[in-house]
């Protein structure tokens, strides 16, 4: 064997490069030995959510606490932004799996798998978050979608969680594909795959007006619209989150998006600021197309999931405005609404699920009839949620559009904004509705509701709390995002 | 010459059986024209003068995944198409899309111009020996993207077998077998 290149080589190679990957690492452990319990042990896997939510918010604490300086040659960066994309995702994590148990109930579907491919998915997350690679951006990016791809089908007595598998697959494929051809372009054109190197590369070498490195621009493009289901790449995503089980989807509308946002945000600052002026337009144009459809089609919904769903299309509109702005205020504004989206749409999924109790049949939007006469308590969440969703204060939602409307006013988006305000407009009719029908209709004559399980409140008190609070602090966590932005 | 040849001839081939993958009814017949295609993918990988991965392309991909789709065919043995619901309303407009992308790409690509070298010359790759350089890079440089697509494995793994097992369970049922079955052949991945 020649030892003469291994030599020096092994030397050099510094096991702190694996430091960075501490909080995944950890994860990752979490979610083998959830598999090893699943498997051996199991008259116990009523424990398996709660160790889920303790092993998850221990992760998030390290993940917190961990912040090392950026080595040039790491594919992972331990930085504030991948800390605050973590968070997100992770509370996304702990938020379904408190939801999960009494939704698998109402379906008599335990399956302890459940909670160990979530864990996979978080990872994928988290690996994404901080990805500044693109060859870590793309592994994270799998590894994030196969264990939903599966999650989503998992539930077989009902056909139509199969078939929402399978458009979901096949519909992620292809947007990876386009994906990986950007990035092909684009290792192709500048010889490295570090996000930070390709963007010094692009400057110094004069490549912006390479017509190669435009297409490489649009097919990543096209591909992470994909992945965050902006308009005209959203058509799996109705049938998608109405066919996926109900606490999937709501896990689903979040979590993916916010981390298909994190990788979104990266390589457009750190690759391609230059070619703002190509983007920026393109962009905002998506936006405008993606509020419209998802706020409109959500006004002819008689069923409450599915309009939820273009409700999260609408939403994923509202979060690109402020990557159209194109400045770090955009950036902070995208990631904080996406935080308060979190809260907001994880409760009105929660009440959701405890209004269908896992029929279909109860998912109209019909069910909410008479909520406040029934459960008062709950009626008022849900009224917290919708408000929160239309963007009323003094709820999370109103501060972070008005965020976002305010950094892409700044960067001379006025036309939009006023589109993205009337929208705005129509949305309060379908969201509203809901609370007209909770407070001013009469009950259709079933008036028992499931008593909701301890983790549900849980999660509910959370949400409420959550879209609250940053209604009336939201200060609190735009500073946090700014500071995150730092680098 | 002779290289420019053999360029355009697996190219050609790669697209040819690419096409007739997806547009033969018998899937048998799909899985053949994409064992052509495998094998002129190794004819590629031969002209940038990578040996071990064209020998690792067929081995990996001809010979195991290939059979593995095979076997997977005839177990299932499916006698009629699944049908879903088209995503975008009309063939046609998926066509034009298509054609649209294809256009870009050759309006684009000529202006392509290759980027900076890496450190690895062929010469020294020659000296080396693929599989050395390889081995390197990979669990050093890329030690962390390597142990990520370790997991991605044992994901599809594990997918696999919780979307083949028949049952959901129910609340506090002993264990069924399916799974258990599952269990044991998930020990013997690592």
């Amino acid at each position: 064997m020649n030892t003469r290149l291994l030599v020096p080589n092994s030397a050099a190679f510094d096991w702190s490069t694996a430091i960075p990957a501490m909080p995944e690492l950890v994860l990752l452990t979490i979610g083998v030995v959830l598999v090893a319990l699943d498997l051996f042990v199991p008259t116990q896997r009523r424990l398996l959510p709660w160790l889920t939510v303790l092993g998850v918010s221990v992760t998030l604490l390290l993940n917190l606490g961990m912040s090392f300086p950026l080595r040039p040659d790491s594919m992972l960066a331990n930085d504030g932004y991948a800390a605050f994309f973590s968070t997100l995702c992770l509370g996304c994590v702990i938020l379904t799996a408190l939801m999960r148990e009494m939704y698998a109930e109402q379906v008599n579907s335990h399956q302890g798998e459940f909670y160990y491919l979530l864990i996979f998915a978080a990872v994928g997350m988290m690996i994404m978050a901080a990805a500044v690679d693109l060859m870590t951006i793309y592994l994270g990016l799998e590894l994030m979608a196969l264990p939903i791809y599966v999650l989503v089908g998992m539930q077989k007595q009902e056909t139509r969680t199969s078939e929402a598998a399978a458009k979901y697959f096949l519909t992620g494929v292809f947007a990876s594909a386009l994906l990986l051809f950007g990035m092909s372009l684009l290792y192709g054109l500048t010889g490295t795959s570090n996000l930070t190197a390709i963007g010094h590369y692009i400057a110094a070498h004069g490549l912006l007006s390479n017509s190669a490195l435009l297409v490489a621009l649009a097919l990543m493009l096209a591909g992470l619209c994909f992945k965050v289901a902006v308009v005209p790449f959203h058509m799996w995503t109705p049938d998608v989150y109405e066919g996926a089980p109900t606490v999937l989807t709501a896990f689903m509308s979040v979590a993916p998006k916010a981390a298909g946002f994190a990788i979104f945000g990266r390589i457009l600052f750190s690759i391609f600021p230059e070619l703002y002026g190509n983007w920026g337009p393109v962009l905002a144009f998506l936006a405008i197309l993606t509020m419209a459809i998802g706020n409109i089609v959500a006004l002819a919904q008689t069923s409450l999931k599915r309009m939820l769903a273009y409700s999260a299309i609408a939403h994923a509109g509202y979060a690109l405005l402020g990557l159209v702005a194109g400045t770090a205020n955009g950036m902070m504004a995208t990631m904080s609404y996406l935080f308060i989206y979190l809260f907001m749409n994880m409760g009105a999924f929660g009440i959701l699920i405890l209004l269908a109790r896992g029929q279909k049949s109860r998912e109209s939007i019909d069910s909410c009839k008479g909520l406040a006469g029934r459960n008062p308590l709950l009626a008022l969440c849900m009224l917290v949620f919708m408000f929160s969703l239309t963007g009323i204060p003094p709820t999370g939602g109103f501060a972070g559009k008005f965020y976002l409307f305010q950094s892409a006013l700044a960067a001379g988006y006025t036309g939009t904004v006023i589109i993205a305000v009337l929208l705005s407009a129509v949305s309060a009719f379908f969201y509203l509705r809901i609370v007209r029908l909770m407070y001013m209709s009469p009950a259709d004559g079933e008036v028992a509701l499931a008593q909701p399980a301890t983790a549900m409140v849980v999660a509910l008190v959370i949400s409420v709390a959550g879209t609250l609070l940053l209604g009336v602090a939201p200060g609190l966590l735009f500073d946090w995002a700014g500071v995150a932005l730092q680098p | 010459m002779f290289t420019t040849f053999f360029f355009w001839y697996c190219a050609l081939v790669i697209l040819g059986c690419g096409l007739l993958a997806i547009s033969l009814r018998n899937p048998v017949h799909s899985v053949l024209s994409v064992l052509v295609l495998f094998f002129h993918l190794a004819g590629l990988y031969l002209l940038l003068q990578a040996e071990f991965l064209a020998a690792v392309q067929v081995i990996v991909y001809a010979g195991a995944i290939l059979v593995l789709y095979l076997f997977v065919l005839f177990l299932i043995n499916l006698k009629e198409e699944l049908k879903l619901d088209a995503f975008v309303p009309g063939v046609k407009l998926g066509r034009g899309i298509a054609v649209g992308l294809f256009v870009l790409l050759l309006w684009a690509l000529p202006s392509f111009t290759a980027g900076q070298h890496g450190q690895w010359t062929s010469k020294l790759i020659e000296e080396n020996g693929h599989v050395q350089t390889l081995g390197l890079e990979i669990f050093t440089q890329y030690l962390l993207p390597f142990e990520i697509a370790g997991v991605i494995l044992l994901m599809a793994l594990i997918g696999g077998l919780v979307l083949a097992a028949k049952i959901d369970r129910p609340a506090d049922n002993k264990t069924a077998s399916v799974p258990e079955a599952s269990g044991q052949q998930m020990e013997k991945h690592p």
